[in-house]
Parts: C-alpha cells; sequence; structure tokens
C-alpha cells in the first residue's frame, strides 16, 4: 500500500496524543496525578494539540476535505466513522478536566468531576486508537492488516509514544526540584512503566513481523480468475501500458524490497535509543530533560518508520491481476 | 446509509463469457464514452496526451496466460485432461480477461465508508457511489479485492462501475438498448446483462449450463457477477504438432527426363 503521508502522521500523531491523554485521564481517574499547571494542563494541552494536528493531518488524505462532518454519520458500519465519533467525542472530558486545572483544585486527591473526566478521557482515547487500528484491520483484502496483531500494536506503541512526551513534559517540569532523583520527572514507577510497555510493543511487533512473514496466502491469481481449473495462470499482459490508481495505491514495492533493513532501524530508533536514554538518566539525573527530549526524537522517528512499514509492507489482493501469484 | 439493505430478490449483474472475449477493448472504452457524459460522469483522465496519462475507467481488460498442469512425462492429469479437454502437451492458453465492478452481495466497500456515499440500492443490488457526499478518503477502493473503485483526482471522489444504471432503467431508449454500455458495444457477444437472482433468467441459464465461476470466493464477498470458463478444446486440437516427416519422391511418378534428372542429381 502506498504509504501517505497525511496518514502517517494522523496515525503516528493522533496515537501519541491519545496515548498521553489516556496515561494522564487514568492518572487522575486513581487518584494519584500531581496537581499543578506543569504537572496536569501541560500534558492535557500537548496531548490535545498532538490529536488535533493529527485529525487535521488525516483531512489532507481526503479529496473533498470540506465535506469531512460528513465521516460522522455511518459509526453504525464503518470504523473509520466511529473513528471520527469518538475523537470528536474525546474532546469533551479533555475540555471538563482542562477547566478543573484552571479553576485550580489543590491538595491531596482529586475532586469526583475531574476524577469521572479522566476516566473518560482514557476510556475515549482507548477507543478512538481501537477504531484507528479496526480501520485497518477490518480489511480483508489485505492480509498484513488483517490479523490481530493490529489492535494491539497500535495501542502499545500509542501508549508507549504518549509515555515519551509525559516523561519529557515532567522532566521539564522538575527540572529545577530540589532534589535530584524528581529531575527524573517522572516516580521511577511510573518510568518502569513505560519502559515495560515499550519492551511490550517491540515484542508484538517482532511477533507481527513474523505472522506476516508466515501467513499462509488468502487468495492467488488462480482464485482471483476463476481459471485455477485449467492450470497455472500468470498474468500476460495488462489492461493499460501506464500507472492507474489501482497500481499506484496499492502496488507499492519499495519497502519489501528494504523491510529487513528498514525492521531493524524502526525497532533500534523507536526503542533500543529511548530505553538507553532512560538508562543514562537514571546515571546522570541532572540531564533528564534533554535525555527526555533525545529520546522522544528518536522514538518518534522509529515508530514514524514503523508505521511507514505498516503501509509500505501490506500487499492488496488486488496485485493478483497485476503480477502477483498468491497474496 | 452504508449499512448494506437486506438482501434483494432481484441480483442485476454481469455474465462475461471469458470464451469468446477476444480482449479488444471496446467494452472498456463504450464504458468510459457513456459514463464520462453519463449521469455519473464525467471520467477526467489526468495528463492525457502527456509522459504520464493517468485516468479513472470502470473496465480494465487483462490478460492471463493459462499453462495446463503435467506431470514429469509432460501430461496433464486426466480428470483435468476429462473436463476441461486439455490435449496431452497442449500448449499454453491465452484468457483475456475484463474486470469491472461484480456488484457483490457483501459488497466491504460499502460498510467502511464513513459517510453513506457508498450504498447498495436495496431493489435491484447495484453498487453506487454518490459523488455529492464522498469524501474521497479512497477507503472504499482499499477494502474491493476486484480493484473495482478508482480514485479521480481531478474531481476528488471515488468513481466505479454503475451497471449503467442510467442507461438499464432510461424509458427514452428502446428496450433493446436498456442494457449496459459495455454489453452493447461488445462485438463477440461476449458480455450479458441480467438478473442473476432469477433462476430461470437467460443470464442465470447459462451460469448454470456454463458452470460459471465467481472471482475470490474464498474472501466472502459474495460477487454477484459470473465468469464462463473457456470451453473444452477438442481432443488434440492445440497438441503440439509433430515435426513433418522428411518429404518423400516416388521417381516413378515423374516423367521420362525428370527422371532422368532425378538420377543424374542424386549420384
Amino acid at each position: 500500500m502506498h504509504p501517505a503521508l497525511s496518514v502517517l502522521f494522523f496515525t503516528t500523531l493522533s496515537g501519541a496524543g491519545y496515548g498521553l491523554l489516556g496515561l494522564l485521564g487514568a492518572g487522575v481517574a486513581a487518584g494519584l496525578w500531581p496537581h499543578g499547571l506543569w504537572q496536569t494542563g501541560a500534558p492535557l494541552l500537548a496531548g490535545t494539540v498532538l490529536v488535533s494536528v493529527g485529525l487535521f493531518a488525516s483531512t489532507a488524505h481526503l479529496g473533498q476535505p470540506r465535506r469531512a462532518w460528513r465521516a460522522f454519520s455511518q459509526w453504525r458500519s464503518s470504523w473509520l466513522s466511529r473513528e471520527g465519533v469518538a475523537a470528536v467525542l474525546t474532546y469533551l472530558p479533555a475540555l471538563v478536566l482542562g477547566i478543573s486545572v484552571l479553576s485550580g483544585t489543590s491538595g491531596a486527591g482529586w475532586p469526583l468531576l475531574p476524577r469521572v473526566a479522566g476516566a473518560l478521557l482514557a476510556l475515549g482515547a482507548l477507543v478512538t486508537v481501537f477504531c484507528t487500528a479496526r480501520i485497518y484491520s477490518s480489511l480483508r483484502t489485505i492480509p498484513a492488516w488483517h490479523n490481530g496483531w493490529v489492535a494491539p500494536a497500535y495501542l502499545l506503541l500509542g501508549a508507549y509514544s504518549g509515555g515519551l512526551w509525559l516523561w519529557l513534559l515532567a522532566a521539564l517540569a522538575g527540572r529545577d526540584a530540589a532534589q535530584d532523583w524528581q529531575r527524573l520527572g517522572l516516580a521511577p514507577w511510573l518510568l518502569a512503566a513505560i519502559v515495560a510497555v515499550a519492551m511490550l510493543a517491540a515484542l508484538i511487533k517482532l511477533l507481527y513481523w513474523r505472522h506476516i512473514d508466515g501467513a499462509a496466502p488468502r487468495a492467488s491469481v488462480e482464485s482471483a480468475t476463476g481459471l485455477g481449473r485449467f492450470g497455472e495462470v500468470a498474468a500476460f499482459e495488462r489492461p493499460h501500458t501506464e500507472q492507474n490508481y489501482l497500481t499506484r495505491e496499492m502496488g507499492f514495492v519499495l519497502a519489501r524490497r528494504h523491510a529487513a533493513k528498514l525492521r531493524a532501524l524502526s525497532l533500534a530508533l523507536g526503542f533500543a535509543a529511548p530505553l538507553a536514554c532512560v538508562v543514562v538518566a537514571l546515571a546522570f539525573l541532572t540531564l533528564s530533560p534533554a535525555l527526555a527530549l533525545l529520546a522522544l526524537l528518536l522514538g518518534s522517528i522509529g515508530i514514524f518508520v514503523e508505521r511507514w512499514l505498516f503501509f509500505a509492507e501490506a500487499r492488496h489482493v488486488v496485485n493478483l491481476y497485476y503480477g502477483a501469484r498468491r497474496i | 446509509m452504508t449499512s448494506l439493505p437486506p438482501p434483494s430478490p432481484k441480483k442485476l449483474g454481469l455474465v462475461i463469457d471469458l470464451d469468446t472475449c477476444v480482449g479488444c477493448h471496446a467494452c472498456a472504452v463504450a464504458c468510459k464514452e457513456w459514463n464520462d457524459g453519463g449521469q455519473f460522469g464525467p471520467l477526467p483522465d489526468e495528463d492525457a496526451y502527456g509522459a504520464e496519462p493517468l485516468g479513472v475507467w470502470f473496465n480494465r481488460v487483462h490478460s492471463f496466460e493459462v499453462q495446463p498442469r503435467r506431470d514429469a512425462a509432460g501430461n496433464g492429469p486426466l480428470q483435468q485432461l476429462a473436463k476441461t479437454g486439455f490435449a496431452e502437451n497442449a500448449p499454453a492458453m491465452t484468457v483475456h480477461f475484463p474486470r469491472s465492478c461484480l456488484h457483490c452481495e457483501k459488497p466491504d466497500c460499502v460498510t467502511v465508508c464513513p459517510t453513506g456515499a457508498s450504498y447498495k440500492r436495496a431493489e435491484d443490488g447495484i453498487v453506487l457511489v454518490d459523488e455529492d457526499k464522498c469524501i474521497g478518503c479512497k477507503l472504499c477502493s482499499w477494502a474491493c479485492p476486484y480493484g473495482a473503485r478508482e480514485y479521480s483526482e481531478k474531481r476528488g471522489v471515488m468513481q466505479k462501475c454503475t451497471l449503467c444504471v442510467d442507461r438499464i432503467y432510461n424509458e427514452s431508449f428502446a428496450e433493446s438498448e436498456r442494457q449496459p454500455a459495455c454489453v452493447m458495444a461488445c462485438p463477440t457477444r461476449a458480455r450479458h446483462f441480467g438478473d442473476l437472482g432469477d433462476a430461470d433468467s437467460a443470464v442465470s441459464r447459462l451460469v448454470a449450463e456454463r458452470d460459471g465461476v465467481a472471482l475470490m470466493p474464498e474472501l466472502g464477498y459474495a460477487p454477484v457477477n459470473r465468469y464462463l470458463p473457456p470451453r473444452p478444446r477438442r481432443a488434440g486440437c492445440g497438441a503440439a504438432t509433430p515435426e513433418p516427416a522428411a518429404e518423400t519422391l516416388d521417381p516413378s511418378q515423374l516423367s521420362p527426363l525428370l527422371r532422368w534428372v532425378d538420377k543424374l542429381l542424386s549420384r
């Protein structure tokens, strides 16, 4: 599949934004989250901006962006429509939480209203990212997407990239802290949880790649033409000498040629490098903000490569009419 | 509404005869011409006379080569021979293959549409795009295994075969012309239009008679259109012809003069 930049930015940025909002919402709902503009307001604002930029990027993929409002209507059947509805609904608890942060509640614990808003925010973030994953994994025409590894990968990568943003914001908030360990930004258990999510996400991606490399083909050129009863079928002549929409959109070859290298690159940048930053930060606590920034930058590039591969490696069965034998 | 309507008894569709299709592309051209000016047009091209022409076509004619399966001795399996009539050592067969929308009974292209622009008509099963509602997200084309939908970069919307819905019910046409443009244009009558939901219709009988097939049934889209496989070849027809034996000459048939020349030259 052609990896359109608009869709890559949409899935990675909104994934990170919802990851950040989801972590924040869950923390507030549990009553564990620290108060303060930097601690709560900054991740809320950053998450909302990331989500909005991602959603805005997705409209660049549309041929008629001014009609985008129509996409909220078919939630009964379409995962894309459900994603749109969930995305808009998730703004509501974010708004409520934002108002209660600005109204300046303080002291230990959180009142009921922001806690309910936090729970709904976390739920909305989870549902929205799940819907995004289902847009792709529901397509029976693309075996590399139509499997059980796609949704967990989207959810874990969203939580992980949101966690990297959270670390950066927390490390900036704690840069002048009195005690050295506070300069790490996050409580050690929370940072450990983000590391655990990163490792789990990397494991899911490895299992995903193993699955798509070994999966039995869904269809063949014989079944696509109905000519299998006569023998072996091979494309002999194309209907057109130039490209058409189908060959441009669905016949993308470059990624599969370099898949092994790109997978290694996405693992190294996306997971290994940020984890190394965490380890170094534990040793040099005062460097935490710089290391958190580095972790976020490298991790985001790695996840972008991962998402590029997710699209570019996937083969659409329509290629059976254009020379592919089994997909 | 992109939820599917309850299955209709009427299932309009095409039956395409791969035995008689000669791959002339007349269907594709007639389709382009009709729909460019029809209710669902235009079908604009980009860079039509330039270096990289690109444009929307509802109909594409591929050609495939079919190599009969053989065992180590070069023979095809007997059951296969009985069924297909492929002679032993038969050479490969070329099959021209027009590809267009199959108006599936379970079209994912419709259910994935977020706007309600894609829909399947309850009354006759035709799958259409309302181009005024389409936002051009292209997801429907990703959901179609048959490549039936092509996106128009110029118009910013998805376009697809309409089964010439603006012809088949058009009362300003004579009854005989209320057929899709591709069917009307086919010079070998390889394309047939009708109700595949009615077991007694001409197209349904043709499918039963000729053992018509659905494409990629394993994906579960339940396409309505059917393809009629090439007819069995006559036994021996197409078998590799043996090398012609060396020419023989009977000198006794020659005139005395030529017999003498033959004798002289044969020394």
